[in-house]
């Protein structure tokens, strides 16, 4: 048996079941939380930090994907606050490395770029970062693209939580930190890597896609992958 | 509960892959090892090669991907070999107030090492350290494990040209 | 599971004080060997101590290795317990003077210490440092030690137990000051068969070196706070996470912990009750970010010392998503004293909500760099000048930092300000372990917050945008101002992005990196002008090329 717990988000009453975080029970009725690390079906981290709501009462900021609910919840998903939290954040994450939509092959395909999109964010301040950093392609299907990756670790949980393989981690820290196979090695040479693609689909970005295939020719249109780990979540009854 | 991954054979006959086999065992070869693993490891060898830590990581049943997060994320960890002598800068805030800019300027100069290099002829390796709470000593350094206080650069240059 | 040696099990002494006392020594030198002082091969006096007085025909004199005795600016030290007679920077030449001056004490001479160092120092999670020999468990419990463990068993509750910690109002030493009592009370009151008891010896603030001396001075009072929280929460299981780069305070953990376990004061029915607690020790490995307590379980669980968001905090879900309790070395270090002389006594000491003692590492530019303890409330006039010596040379004093990376300097004219938790914060900085950090005219304001921001930057564990990205961005903001080349513009974004970094980071590290910039923004603003409108370091620190005028 579940209990339900009722709270409000933005104002409007909303409920949900023990256990569910804020950025489901958001979800489920319709209230759009941005955010780039969730991803329905494996585990959250609360890296990103799109996410972040107020909660009458505290006065620090959570990160919707990893609060969970309790009874009688005030939350604030959207003020000009949050808004400008998000920007910054979103902003942080193009001048961190390479981002250059005209040359990706995930242009118009991005959950980077949409997310700027939604946040109406158009001009940059801040000054590009840009660490060199390398392309590997030594995979046979698959190319991974590190300055187009935003460090949502979406590939290395889909990896070891859905596929069972764990060929990517992330190594070193900080700016530094970058997503790897096995001990460091070329994606190609990974002797835990099935090919199976999962890493490629949940990608939400151009980071990591499939070889061959001409810029924005749509390489990330067709991601049937992601409607099932909704439905394995569920079966897990999570 | 039963260890599911077979336990692989030392690489090398090695009489120091021993220590390293015994520190995980003691710990139950479980994964939480892991850093205690690579400590023995890397004070048998001076450093982790791959082949360390492959063995680490097979031993324990830790993904060789996860291995080499682990490895690559703490600063104490080396995956390169040392030069024949070492020397730790204190760049904690006391030692940095009181000079410790000064002296990494100063090998920089007369040895053209900065810190994580070692120099050309592989004898000296310049690394840094986040205060080694010798606070009264600053600034401090480590000359192959020795602390040494109110150091100069040039003395320290001369003390390392020495060696 | 324990990890006890059966050995361990069997062979138990019971030490008593009368053992120890058989003897008196009519005259004892203490020769500190503490990491500072061994680093001026303290060792080294002590051994010739030993061989000139055995030669002297001294039978009566004992020669003893002791923990910091405070002074580490002066090392190596040695100190004439019966006439507090202190020697300073000792050479193996000076070793006849000392000999001789042991010649002439009497075995009735009780002095205390002199001077304001010692006598305005109150020594509760200190009181150990310098008097007994760490590698002796017989000194530790002639000195009273063990009395509290034994009490607690035998006469207390765990309830009692939690309740005279509540009552004492002591708090957490580690930086954030949590209230100790309701933290064990709620990992005491929190679902789970398995506890843990963590020991947080990360230490990781630069400039500070507070839990290094009572780790490597006096080790079994950890063991015994531990093994006291242990019985308080219901846990059976305790680790010690401790720096790898504190070598010496790990090997003397280690025998304190062989000692503690033959003696029955670890391991399986300790003192001889049904009570079960072990110790082990797991070596960080050079992350500052690890001090963090869930990073630093997830260091212990051999991971990636990256943080989680709290809640779950660690007292609820924590080591193996067990009900766990960190404190940090002082706060363990205080609780068998509070255990024997009573929660009242500690309350006593203090002002407002900041009970008991504070122990502070004076560094950088003052004269007696050293390791100090005093009561919560005292000035910064009084710990700086009567304490600690004023400053080198004399020169004007500057600032005061404290907090490690995420405190702030505290400039002159708040020198008067009592120091507690509560007006740390409210002057825009922080306990934090307690560093106390000392810079004189010959810093500038401004390439301190860059020095801290760099730290912070290569700390960063990399999980969080805000801190990842947003810590490298402040850092080149500072590091424009302190080339002359920035503008009032990036000093309007440098403020923007430090609260945006400040409000969204996951974990503390980066909650609190922008607190330097904060403090020094907020007493030092006209360096950070003076960089950007004169284009000149006032103290003469950066090296600024003034941009060329162009008509
Ligand atoms: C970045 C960061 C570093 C920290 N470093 C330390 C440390 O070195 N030692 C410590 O005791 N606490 C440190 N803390 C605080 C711990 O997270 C924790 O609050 C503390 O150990 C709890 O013990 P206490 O209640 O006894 O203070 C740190 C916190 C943060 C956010
Ligand atoms: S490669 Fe893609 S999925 Fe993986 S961390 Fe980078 S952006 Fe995320
Ligand atoms: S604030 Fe910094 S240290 Fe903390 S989780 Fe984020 S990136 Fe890691
Ligand atoms: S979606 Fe919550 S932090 Fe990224």
């Amino acid at each position: 048996m579940t209990t339900v717990f009722t709270l409000q988000i933005d104002g409007r009453d909303v409920a949900g079941s023990e256990g569910q975080t804020v950025m489901e029970v958001a979800e489920e009725n319709g209230i759009d939380i941005p955010g780039l690390c969730h991803l329905e079906g494996i585990h959250d981290r609360g890296a990103c930090r799109l996410c972040m709501v107020e909660i009458a009462g505290t006065p620090k900021l959570a990160a919707a994907c990893m609060t969970t609910i309790v009874e009688g919840m005030d939350v604030t998903a959207h003020s000009e606050r949050l808004l400008e939290y998000r920007r910054a954040i979103t902003e942080m994450m193009f001048v961190e490395r390479n981002h250059v939509c005209a040359v990706c092959v995930a242009n118009n395909h991005c959950e980077l770029q949409d997310m700027a999109a939604d946040l109406e964010l158009t001009h940059f301040d801040l000054p590009r970062i840009s660490p060199k950093v390398d392309i590997d392609a030594s995979h046979r299907l698959f190319a991974i693209d590190h300055n187009r990756c935003i460090l949502c670790l979406r590939c290395v949980r889909v990896c070891d939580e859905i596929e069972g393989a764990h060929t990517w981690d992330v190594m070193n820290r900080g700016l530094d930190t970058r997503v790897q196979t096995d001990m460091g090695i070329p994606w190609g040479d990974s002797t835990t890597c099935t090919s199976c693609g999962k890493c490629v689909q949940v990608c939400p970005t151009g980071a990591l896609f499939e070889k061959g295939r001409a810029v924005a020719s749509g390489s990330k249109r067709q991601r049937p992958f992601l409607p099932w780990l909704k439905v394995v979540k569920e079966e897990r009854g999570q | 509960m039963p260890v599911l991954h077979p336990k692989p054979p030392a690489p090398t006959d090695d009489k120091r892959w021993k220590i390293v086999e015994t520190r995980m065992r003691r710990m139950g070869d479980r994964p939480s090892a892991l850093i205690e693993a690579l400590h023995a490891a890397q004070e048998a060898f001076g450093y982790l090669d791959t082949e360390a830590l492959n063995f680490v990581g097979d031993t324990l049943g830790v993904p060789h991907s996860r291995v080499y997060g682990v490895a690559t994320f703490y600063s104490f960890f080396t995956l390169k070999p040392q030069g024949e002598h070492t020397c730790v800068v204190c760049t904690g805030t006391a030692c940095y107030i009181n000079g410790a800019k000064e002296i990494l300027v100063g090998l920089d100069r007369a040895l053209h090492v900065k810190p994580k290099e070692t120099t050309a002829d592989g004898k000296i390796s310049i690394l840094t350290a986040r205060c080694l709470g010798a606070c009264s000593l600053a600034p401090a350094v480590i000359v192959d494990g020795d602390v040494k206080g109110k150091v100069t650069a040039a003395e320290l240059v001369a003390q390392l040209e020495a060696m | 599971m324990s990890e006890m040696p059966s050995a361990a099990r069997s062979i138990r002494r019971r030490v008593s004080t009368e053992e120890i006392a058989e003897q008196p020594p009519r005259a004892s030198a203490y020769v500190c060997e503490a990491a500072s002082c061994m680093s001026a091969q303290a060792h080294d006096i002590t051994v010739r101590l030993g061989e000139r007085a055995a030669e002297a025909g001294l039978t009566d004199v004992l020669i003893k290795r002791v923990g910091c005795l405070g002074l580490c600016a002066a090392g190596p030290l040695v100190e004439i317990a019966e006439t507090a007679q202190l020697f300073e920077r000792v050479k193996p030449d000076d070793v006849e003077g000392i000999i001789k001056a042991l010649k002439k004490v009497k075995s009735t001479d009780t002095r205390q210490p002199q001077g304001p160092f010692f006598e305005k120092q109150l020594r509760v999670a200190t009181e150990n440092l310098g008097r007994i020999d760490p590698e002796s468990l017989d000194d530790f419990v002639g000195r009273g030690g063990y009395e509290a463990l034994k009490r607690v068993l035998s006469e207390m509750t765990s309830t009692d137990v939690r309740e005279e910690i509540t009552r004492s109002g002591l708090r957490g030493r580690g930086g954030a000051g949590y209230p100790t009592g309701l933290k064990w009370t709620t990992v005491a009151k929190a679902q789970g068969a398995q506890k843990y008891v963590i020991c947080n010896a990360d230490e990781g603030d630069p400039g500070a070196f507070m839990d290094r001396s009572v780790l490597e001075s006096d080790p079994f009072s950890i063991l015994e706070g531990m093994a006291i929280a242990a019985f308080a929460v219901h846990a059976s299981e305790g680790y010690i996470y401790c720096r790898a780069e504190y070598p010496l305070a790990v090997s003397r953990l280690r025998l304190a912990i062989r000692l503690a376990q033959r003696a029955g004061f670890l391991g399986a029915g300790i003192a001889d009750t049904s009570f079960n607690f072990d110790v082990q020790i797991r070596l960080g490995a050079g992350a500052f970010v690890c001090g963090e307590e869930t990073a630093l379980i997830a260091s212990v669980e051999g991971r990636r010392g990256t943080p989680r968001p709290r809640p779950p905090y660690p007292a609820v879900q924590g080591l193996w998503d067990c009900p766990t309790l960190i404190n940090n070395v002082e706060t363990f270090a205080n609780v068998g004293a509070i255990l024997r002389k009573g929660s009242e006594w500690y309350a006593g000491i203090g002002v407002g909500k900041s009970k008991g003692t504070k122990v502070f590492a004076l560094a950088g530019r003052i004269v007696n760099t050293g390791l100090v303890e005093v009561p919560m409330g005292m000035t910064l006039r009084e710990i700086v000048y009567d304490i600690g010596g004023g400053l080198i040379d004399g020169r004007p004093f500057k600032a005061v930092q404290t907090g490690g990376p995420s405190g702030g300097c505290i400039p002159a004219q708040l020198l008067d300000m009592a120091v507690s938790y509560e007006s740390l914060i409210e002057v825009g900085s922080f306990m934090g372990s307690g560093g106390l950090i000392v810079m004189d005219d010959t810093s500038c304001m401004v390439d301190v917050a860059k020095y801290f921001q760099d730290f912070c930057r290569e700390e960063s564990c990399g999980k969080c945008v805000p801190c990842r990205v947003g810590t490298t961005q402040l850092y080149m903001l500072l590091d424009l101002i302190t080339r002359g080349e920035a503008t009032l513009d990036d000093l309007a974004q440098l403020e923007r992005l430090a609260g945006i970094v400040q409000k969204t980071a996951l974990c503390g590290l980066g909650q609190g990196a922008p607190n330097p910039i904060f403090s020094t923004l907020r007493y030092f603003r006209d360096e950070y002008l003076a960089h950007i409108v004169d284009k000149v370091c006032p103290a003469g620190v950066c090296t600024i090329t003034p941009a060329e005028v162009t008509a």
